[in-house]
């Protein structure tokens, strides 16, 4: 087969009827821009819903719950092994919320090449005092300089300067609800109470917004070295090391390793966002289910084109039959017709594409629930441009395959001897 | 003897719609190199339809055909259009030419197809095919800009480009006037005698047949007159 010949008969078909085959392919350019707008648009939202969790959250937690022992001594009494024993109203015992031999486990952590940084934390229960009345609040303490390197914290610290944590001593960055609540501005000092019933003074250096609403009326940050102090605790003492991973579809193995290991509880971070994961699924699919279906649409255009073109030239077709071309030669040429439409209008499409998603990546869109967030999230993956090239060219080719193998059965007699 | 080009063996074909009515009866004959051959009979009588059969577009028939000493029976669709395209030249009663190209292209599809020559020989050897039949300053012309002799007489270039070994006519002169007419039956005439080219025309136009070396003449079917 000479598929230069053909090529160049495929393209003279195009050309003389240059309208129709322009329709054709405003259909295709007009799917995949859609398409490509739509999922970088959809892929960018998810990522950044998935950030506002993903981000903060860390791959592994190693904490210790409070619950009861799982060994209760009469399971371990050997007289009592065969029996199903019943135990009620069984109490936590003397837990500590502190990880013990902490040192020694973030050794380990750091020396373990599946970690890319490890985060010690500490959770306070608090109460903020407004005059008379007592708010309710967590202090986090954390190592100021690892949870911004992990978990960007600087990017959540709206006003102020994170890094005072570290240089103003008893300072404490406010969650932006709690500190409306207590009307507290940067520099003043604010009075909590401790679970022992101690008063201690901070002084205010930020405010912290994370995007969740209720999160920030309750939580607020200080130093380890603060929160320690304010809990009356030596500096060994942490409740959570937060582990960030290299590849995260590796925690919740890695996560059972250490529980094991340590003799702790880890919770990894699959398990406790499930739902994260299902709703950005959830929306990819109903963009790729979009997209897909605008293409199938302009496979049908390509199609009823490709078929009125086939009934137009139906002498021409038949004389290339008379005169030695096969039905496989004819095939080619409409294939390649149809394939055409779909590369160009696609090429068209990706380019038009990526225009409109740029487009919506200058839109502002400021809201106070995103303080990073000044335009409207795009995903600019070229993965996304790859499936709209294959999917433009898997569709026109069924589109025009159909018609192609019409135009391949046509019996030249009956054309030539109609007349 | 000289070479036999093309001979039938026992054709018989039957239309079957609605009812089955055979149209071809017990067809045998051969045309030799060089003969210039008309077929003439009344309208119905199948002489197209042998035609068709003979240019093995027609494939649904009983019997033999031999086209160059091979038989055409056991051919696939892809390998008849390879022998169209290297052996037969076609001329309709409408000239058929695509008019999304110029007339040259159009003289030189089939030669393209064949992929005997380069490109560059292909469109000498065209323009040497217009120059035989006089149209040679129409070449660049697109075919729809051409009056109806013109377009029947680059029909006629395009069926010589492959040199083939036998060219067919199916009523070439039925839709002209009767100068262009003349023009094209001249033009078969001078093909057939200074050039040995192999003719078999289908026609009504008895005069037509008269000056032509052999008449085969039909009715109802079958040859009555070889």
């Amino acid at each position: 087969m000479n598929i230069k010949l053909i090529i160049s008969i495929a393209k003279s078909l195009l050309l003389a009827r240059w309208k129709q085959t322009l329709v054709a392919a405003i259909g295709v350019t007009f799917s995949i821009t859609m398409f490509i707008t739509l999922l970088s648009f959809m892929s960018g939202l998810n990522d950044l819903l998935d950030g506002l969790i993903l981000n903060r959250t860390a791959h592994i937690k190693i904490f210790n719950e409070i619950k009861a022992n799982p060994k209760q001594p009469i399971n371990l009494s050997k007289k009592f092994k065969e029996n199903y024993n019943f135990i009620q109203s069984i109490k936590p015992n003397g837990a500590r919320q502190e990880i013990y031999n902490n040192g020694a486990i973030l050794k380990a952590l750091k020396a373990d090449n599946r970690v890319m940084g490890i985060a010690p934390k500490i959770t306070a229960q608090v109460f903020y005092n407004v005059g008379t009345i007592d708010i309710t609040g967590v202090i986090n303490g954390i190592d100021v300089e690892a949870e911004n390197r992990l978990f960007f914290f600087k990017d959540y610290v709206t006003t102020g300067n994170y890094i005072d944590l570290l240089n103003v001593p008893n300072s404490i960055i406010l969650g932006k609800g709690a500190a409306t609540k207590m009307l507290a501005n940067i520099g003043d000092v604010i009075q909590i109470t401790t679970p022992k019933g101690d008063r201690i003074q901070l002084k205010v250096v930020g405010y912290f917004q994370s995007g969740l609403l209720e999160l920030d009326k309750v939580q607020s940050y200080a130093s380890l070295a603060t929160t320690q102090k304010l809990l009356g605790k030596p500096n060994n003492y942490i409740t959570d090391i937060q582990i960030k991973l290299f590849d995260i579809t590796q925690a919740p193995k890695i996560g059972k390793e250490y529980a094991k290991i340590f003799g702790t509880d880890a919770e990894d971070i699959q398990t406790a966002n499930s739902q994260f994961e299902t709703g950005s699924s959830i929306r990819t699919l109903i963009s790729y289910a979009v997209g897909i279906t605008l293409l199938i649409v302009a496979g049908f255009g390509i199609y009823n084109i490709l078929n009125m073109m086939i009934y137009e030239k139906m002498d021409s077709i038949a004389i290339l039959k008379a005169t030695g071309f096969s039905g496989k030669d004819v095939n080619a040429i409409f294939i390649i017709i149809a394939l055409s439409i779909g590369f160009f209008g696609g090429l068209v499409g990706l380019l038009f594409g990526f225009g409109l998603s740029s487009v919506i990546d200058q839109i502002p869109f400021n809201t106070a629930s995103l303080p990073t967030i000044k335009t409207y999230p795009i995903n600019y993956n070229p993965k996304f441009y790859l499936i709209g090239t294959i999917f433009s060219l898997v569709t026109t080719y069924f589109a025009g395959m159909f018609p192609a193998r019409k135009a391949s059965k046509i019996d030249p007699v009956v054309i030539i001897r109609g007349k | 003897m000289s070479q036999i080009v093309l001979q039938a063996e026992g054709i018989n074909k039957s239309f079957h719609d609605p009812i089955t009515i055979p149209v071809l009866k017990d067809i045998i004959f051969s045309i030799n190199k060089g003969e210039f051959v008309s077929v003439i009979g009344k309208s119905g009588c199948g002489k197209s339809t042998l035609l068709y059969i003979l240019s093995t577009m027609d494939t649904d028939y009983e019997g033999n055909l031999f086209i160059d000493g091979e038989s055409m029976k056991q051919k696939k669709e892809g390998q008849l259009a390879l022998v169209r395209n290297a052996k037969i030249g076609f001329v309709f009663q409408f000239h058929y030419l695509l008019n999304e190209f110029s007339v040259l292209r159009n003289v030189m599809l089939p030669g393209l197809k064949l992929g005997t020559y380069s490109e560059q020989e292909v469109e000498h050897r065209a323009m040497e095919k217009l120059k035989i039949l006089g149209i040679e300053n129409e070449a660049l012309k697109m075919a729809n800009q051409l009056s109806g002799g013109q377009k029947q007489r680059v029909a006629i270039a395009r069926a010589l480009i492959n040199d083939p070994l036998i060219i067919m006519g199916d009523e070439p002169t039925g839709n002209l006037d009767k100068k262009n007419g003349e023009i094209v039956f001249n033009i078969f005439q001078e093909l057939a005698h200074e050039f040995k080219q192999t003719l078999l025309i289908v026609t009504h136009d008895n005069e037509f047949a008269k000056s032509t070396d052999r008449i085969i003449e039909m009715d109802d079917g079958r040859i009555i007159k070889l």
